[in-house]
């Protein structure tokens, strides 16, 4: 009997249906610290997929390629993804510039692209269109869900640090907006835009100084971070002004600062050692278990993002690129932060992130005061959204 | 700003110039000498970084920073010892093909040996803290460093005035011929060299590492600024880097210190245009003695024979029949390489038969790319206007930055192309309500009769076919024998009616406008552009096509643009480390064919 059902499984699964394939491309070497953790990330999801029987009795198959981390070279692999490894969807992209070519692309090919990590608001307004659906939370999101802690400090001075491309350039715009709605009369003392990786921290941070500041936001990542923060602490930017950074506790960027974590920063980011809930532990443990690592925000990224494909495969029957759309719109499903949807009129996902504050435990960065900022209620209403998109 | 803050200022400015002038004198030392454009200083600058971070954690800081410095000297002798010293004969600039090779090696390996993770290095034991300075705090370490540079200046110039070896450098510097029928042996002196820019580069990574995170970036970043700063101080001047390497960084302290901080983007790119245009050899540079053996004698291009019209008519029609067999992606890869064949032949008109070198290449490949989008997007033109029209607008943008160029010679005007396309490229960068800013201009496709794979295919095929044929007929027109003669014997062919800078500005207007109508098919291919159109990586891309082809090839930059662009394509879906994977076959053709993938095509003629 159960070598029987073992060969009607063998039959239903392999022998007669093709895997459906789904095209994933990343900036792998350009970002490689965000990025190495995000392919584990689907690696698991990808087996759990499969391991569970498939998406309607057919495996997945994940063909990943190297974007080169530039616009023109995107769109060659995405079209390769497309027309060689006929995939059903696309899906990945970090940088903003890389996945708003990629969302172009997609729309004129009418194929759908899930981007899991760039985080610029045009992908899902301005530029939206119905092929693109965005999983994470945006620039947007991720500096409105700090501003009711900015409100509550009721600091009228504030410097504003952020890398000059378009990811700091609409977090500061959105920053000012928002801040200057909810505390009217607030003053902006002072704004630098260092070039992206190359932060000239010690003059940025006398600079900062001589506005006399008693707030900063800073939307800085990665070395330029890093750099920051040394500086800061050692001319004493930090002593008396409070920062907020948004992205700062994600532990891709927070653990290299080890036992110079500034105190009691306001950050979005990921306490991946604290969170308690059962999504969470279950994908915790299944990662540690799978990768001997503990998993960064990329591996939740690449984990979600998977997972949002292959809920679409399932709920739309097949590959059709309509049904697909249709399936997206709308979709409700569970993250290891909980559950999401795909909204249906912007295709931005509420995935929310976590708000904390930064602090030194025996020379490791870690969050505290940490509490989870869902995505859905850090959106603006659907009129505004509305007037943004073309489509 | 206060008198205080901008004493601070100051102060920032003079460490950052101690950085700079460590790695750029490494630099400036062995082109001096070598006349290798080393593009992996970066690397080598990078490696130490990554070195210094893993020894101190093992042997202290103080300990790390000297046996960093020391690897990397001895990293960088062998690289010469087995590479560079096989090449020297090679085509001027094909050392730029292998040390960018080495480049692309470098950067994978150092992903592979410290992961992928930033490395914050630890703080300089007894250089933790800061010290009161005008009523602010100031990092005792940028203290040190400010001291730092100046004594390595001191010790270098020391040793180029006061040892016998020191003097061997300078008259080699001076005069390479000459040195060497003076019985001095080159090849260790070279290889002395090269081991004393390493070790210089290495301990400037190091000595930065309590500043910045050691981190993969880092080779691309520090190059260029090095490179700006040995030419703003001019080449193999060790003085003039230092002057210049002060000058770059006390601008950008106060463009940050004064509230202008996005211009640091483009500030040092500024300086060296400006510098260039007033000083043609730099602060302190001299005039260089013209090399005796006339290097560039080469052969002039053969006319092609019958067997190449074939071949080439061959060629074409079986590009032509390709759509006939494949509608999906060979379509669009063969179309990437049309593109970048075209791109590479208008870099080669200028720097093979024109001897122009231009660094900034992809300054009119991306403007005529913006001009065609923004055209086609502001709804001023159709999409096919907007394709007529690029070529124009980035052969204007040629002339406007060639008008400069042509009046300088060798690495200085090609250090003024790339000074100008770092400033088109900032201009496309920042001007958010032109360009899209960083995120370029998406929705740019082709019109409707034309939105095929197929029917895109036939119209790249026809307009890059066209162009390229047109700029070879052109190399044997009057005007590309007057362009001959103007790079081999400037004086004769001036004595002999030909007017030399205007002949090199026209080519330039026509070389440009040539890539500027490729960046616009490449724009309506995508269906997007973005400010890497015109940055630094494609320009190198530009050059690495060229050189892999052949400089002193007719048809060379074809193949160079073939196999680069597959070899990408192919490296970077099947290897995960697609870069090294690329150096390594890069280094396999330079060793192997030195004058190119063209001169197999020549031989056999």
């Amino acid at each position: 009997m159960r070598t029987l059902l073992f060969a009607a499984l063998l039959l239903s699964s392999s022998a007669f249906a093709q895997p459906i394939k789904i095209g994933e491309l990343n900036s792998y070497k350009v970002f490689p610290a965000f990025l190495e953790p995000y392919k584990k990330g689907w690696g698991l999801a990808l087996d759990e997929i499969n391991r569970s029987g498939g998406i309607n009795g057919r495996k997945l198959e994940v063909v990943s390629r190297d974007d080169g981390g530039n616009p023109g070279d995107a769109v060659r692999v995405a079209e390769e993804l497309i027309s060689r490894e006929n995939v059903a969807l696309l899906m990945g992209t970090f940088a903003s510039n890389v996945g708003l070519a990629v969302s172009n692309l997609a729309a004129q090919r009418k194929i759908v692209f899930i981007a899991a990590e760039p985080l610029t608001d045009k992908i899902v307004w301005e530029n939206g269109n119905r092929y693109t659906f965005r999983l994470r939370a945006s620039t947007y999101m991720q500096t409105a869900m700090l501003i009711p802690e900015a409100v509550k400090l009721k600091k009228t001075r504030w410097a504003i640090v952020y890398p000059n491309y378009e990811y700091g350039q609409s977090a500061t715009a959105s920053f000012k907006k928002l801040l200057s709605k909810a505390q009217p009369g607030v003053q902006f003392v002072a704004e630098q835009a260092p070039p992206l990786g190359k932060i000239d921290a010690g003059a940025v941070v006398q600079a900062l100084i001589d506005a006399k500041p008693d707030a900063v936001f800073s939307s800085l990542f990665a070395a330029d971070l890093q750099k920051f923060v040394r500086e800061g602490n050692l001319r004493g930017l930090f002593k008396n002004t409070v920062v907020f950074n948004i992205l700062g506790g994600e532990p891709e960027y927070l653990d290299p600062l080890k036992d110079e974590t500034p105190e009691g920063w306001w950050v979005t980011g990921y306490p991946w050692n604290e969170i308690k809930t059962p999504a969470h532990q279950k994908f915790l443990d299944a990662y540690r278990k799978k990768w001997n690592d503990y998993p960064r925000l990329g591996s939740v990224v690449g984990y979600a993002a998977l997972y949002s494909a292959a809920n679409a495969l399932r709920k739309a029957g097949g590959t059709d690129t309509e049904k697909l759309v249709a399936a997206l719109k709308g979709l409700e499903m569970s993250t290891p932060f909980g559950p999401i949807v795909y909204r249906a009129h912007d295709h931005q996902s509420t995935m929310g992130a976590y708000v904390g504050q930064l602090s030194n435990k025996g020379g490791r960065g870690a969050m505290v005061n940490w509490r989870f900022a869902d995505g859905a209620d850090f959106l603006p209403p659907f009129e505004e959204v509305r007037a943004l998109r073309k489509d | 700003m206060g008198s205080g803050s901008f004493l601070i200022q100051f102060l920032n400015g003079l460490a950052g110039a101690s950085t700079l002038f460590l790695v750029a004198a490494g630099l400036s030392l062995i082109f001096g000498v070598t006349r290798v454009v080393n593009f992996a200083h970066g690397s080598l600058y990078m490696l130490g970084m990554y070195l210094a971070v893993w020894l101190a954690e093992r042997i202290g800081f103080w300990m790390a920073v000297p046996l960093a410095a020391a690897i990397v000297g001895v990293f960088g002798a062998a690289a010469e010892i087995l590479l560079l010293r096989r090449i020297y004969k090679a085509p001027e600039l094909l050392q730029l093909l292998a040390t960018f090779a080495l480049l692309l090696l470098v950067k994978d390996f150092a992903l592979w040996a410290w992961g992928p993770e930033d490395l914050l290095g630890p703080r300089a034991p007894g250089f933790t803290g800061a010290v009161q300075i005008a009523g602010g705090a100031f990092p005792q370490y940028d203290l040190l460093l400010i001291v730092l540079g100046p004594l390595v200046l001191v010790f270098l110039q020391l040793i180029l005035s006061k040892t016998r070896w020191g003097v061997l450098i300078r008259a080699a510097a001076q005069d390479r011929e000459m040195a060497g029928a003076l019985g001095i042996n080159q090849r260790w002196l070279f290889t002395g060299v090269f081991a004393l820019g390493a070790l210089l580069a290495g301990l400037g990574g190091a000595l930065q590492i309590p500043r910045e995170p050691a981190n993969l970036n880092v080779d691309l970043s520090v190059i260029s600024d090095a490179f700006v700063v040995v030419v703003v101080g001019g080449l193999g001047s060790i003085p003039g880097a230092f002057l210049a390497a002060l000058l770059i960084a006390e601008a950008k302290a106060f463009c940050v210190g004064l509230g202008y901080s996005e211009a640091t983007l483009v500030i040092e790119f500024a300086i060296m245009a400006v510098v260039l245009v007033v000083r043609p050899w730099g602060l302190l540079g001299r005039m260089p003695v013209l090399a005796r053996t006339p290097e560039l004698a080469d052969a002039p291009l053969e006319r092609p024979g019958r067997n190449m019209f074939l071949g080439g008519a061959a060629l074409l029609a079986v590009l032509a029949l390709v759509p006939l067999f494949s509608a999906g992606y060979a379509l669009v890869l063969l179309n990437d390489i049309l593109v970048f064949a075209f791109f590479a032949v208008s870099l080669h008109f200028l720097m093979g038969p024109g001897g122009l070198l231009s660094f900034g290449h992809a300054a009119y490949f991306g403007i005529g790319a913006y001009a065609a989008g923004i055209l086609f997007l502001k709804n001023i033109t159709t999409m096919e206007f907007a394709l007529a029209l690029a070529p124009f607008a980035a052969g204007l943008a040629a002339l406007a930055f060639g008008w400069f160029c042509v009046r300088l010679s060798g690495v200085y005007s090609a250090m003024l192309t790339l000074a100008f396309a770092q400033i088109a490229w900032s201009a496309a960068f920042q001007w958010n309500t032109l360009t899209g800013g960083s995120n370029g201009l998406v929705g740019v496709w082709p019109s409707a009769w034309l939105s095929s794979k197929t029917a895109y295919y036939y119209l790249t095929l026809l307009l890059c076919a066209a162009g390229i044929l047109f700029l070879w007929r052109a190399l044997y027109s009057p005007f590309g024998f007057a362009l001959r003669a103007a790079r081999d014997a400037p004086l004769r062919a001036e004595a002999s009616g030909i007017d030399v800078r205007a002949t090199q500005w026209a080519a330039f207007g026509l070389a440009g406008g040539a890539a500027g109508l490729a960046g616009a098919l490449y724009a309506f291919s995508k269906g997007s552009i973005s400010p890497e159109a015109l940055g630094i990586p494609r320009s190198v891309d530009g050059l690495v096509m060229v050189m892999l082809g052949g400089i002193q090839t007719l048809t060379g930059p074809v193949w160079g643009a073939a196999l680069f662009t597959w070899l990408q394509d192919t490296a970077a879906r099947n290897v995960d480390y697609w870069r090294a994977a690329t150096g390594i076959v890069m280094l396999a053709l330079v060793l192997a064919l030195p004058r190119g993938m063209g001169s197999l095509l020549q031989a056999r003629k």
